[in-house]
């Protein structure tokens, strides 16, 4: 199904004796509960290695691409014995060839209409005319410790039209929507798309993506 | 004896450790939705909307402004009918500029019998906790 380097390919080499032998006698010297860390440790390195398949490759980077999609009988909702699923489009047929990202549907979808791999069309009517795009930053400071969320109309505006969020889910005027991570978690507001379509709450740093300056944190200590 | 359970238990963390932080990888495209409020009462597989597949060829607002979609999920009422008579996928899946509903039922009606309706894929969000 898929190809991936998994946990038991690696620990196949500890199984030949001698190795394990090896392994027994050093066990031996170091004590049980250090033993026991020890190994912990190494079973969280061979975890590591399986890991190191899912590095996160920044879009543009040319360097091997490692992303892998499942087919559609395989990815357990659709029905392998409907006779026509094979006339639908692969995920990994048309993804792979879109820049990569390590969240979501491993597309880097901003740039993949910056740099033309797709060019979506805007309106579904050609009488429709008026498309609106909005250059305008929107930065929201009131986020406690994280790093402050910089929110930009024009990566939304490249998708979205106003009305998609304003005036029902945003206040247009600034500071008038109140916002928070629990409403976003419940699928609200942000949560809308960003909990199930567009890139998942997980992905913390690309809203928080503004640092505060040290002066401006408030610790308990003052 | 308490030498050999902790030999055992040290044995059986190498194994373990790493099948629990390995990746798995076993669930449907980020974004695609399950409709089955109607599909599987009437015998129906349940539809299967890829998100994927549509924001390659349309923007977000195309389908959820023009095609009269709300952004909610759960919150449209498609029913074969409307489609049928050009309203919602029905716009587009009208045999002119994507495939006729008549090219083959299974196309969308193309999911697991008893699946539940929702945006399904990895990492969804669906409260604190449930991703």
């Amino acid at each position: 199904m898929v190809s991936r380097v998994g946990a038991g390919d690696l620990l196949y080499p500890i199984f030949f004796r001698g190795a394990l032998l090896k392994v027994s006698s050093k066990l031996k010297m170091m004590g049980s509960r250090r033993a026991l860390l020890a190994l912990l440790a190494f079973g969280a390195a061979l975890a590591g290695e399986a890991w190191a398949d899912f590095v996160p490759i920044m879009p543009g980077d040319p360097s091997v691409d490692t992303r892998r999609w499942l087919r559609l009988e395989n990815d357990g909702i659709h029905d392998p014995t409907d006779p026509d699923l094979k006339d639908l489009q692969e995920p990994g047929d048309a993804l792979s060839l879109l820049p990569p990202d390590y969240a979501g549907n491993q597309v880097h979808w901003p740039t993949a209409i910056e740099k033309g791999y797709i060019n979506p069309r805007s309106t579904f009517s050609p009488t429709t005319k008026v498309v609106n795009f909005l250059d305008l930053d929107v930065m929201r400071k009131n986020t406690s410790i994280m790093p402050m969320v910089l929110f930009p109309h024009k990566k939304h505006t490249v998708w979205l039209d106003c009305a998609n969020c304003h005036e029902q889910l945003f206040k247009s005027k600034a500071g008038a929507t109140k916002i928070n991570m629990w409403l976003i978690l419940n699928g609200e507001k942000c949560g809308l798309c960003h909990g199930g379509v567009a890139f998942p709450p997980t992905e913390c740093i690309r809203c928080h993506s503004v640092p505060r300056p040290a002066s401006e944190y408030v610790t308990d200590e003052r | 004896m308490m030498q050999r359970v902790r030999r055992g238990i040290a044995i059986l963390s190498v194994l373990i450790v790493p099948l629990l932080l390995s990746p798995i990888a076993v669930h449907a495209e980020r974004g695609d939705v399950v409709l089955n409020k109607r599909a599987e009462a009437n015998g129906m597989r349940p539809v299967i909307f890829p998100h994927w597949f549509h924001r390659i060829r349309f923007r977000c607002k195309v389908c959820h402004t023009e095609l009269g979609f709300q952004m909610r999920a759960g919150s449209n009422e498609v029913t074969m009918d409307e489609i049928v008579k050009g309203k919602f996928c029905g716009m587009c899946h009208n045999g002119q500029i994507a495939w006729s509903p008549d090219a083959g039922c299974g196309r969308c009606h193309s999911g697991l019998p008893g699946l539940k309706s929702g945006i399904t894929g990895n990492d969804e969000t669906k409260g604190p906790g449930h991703w």
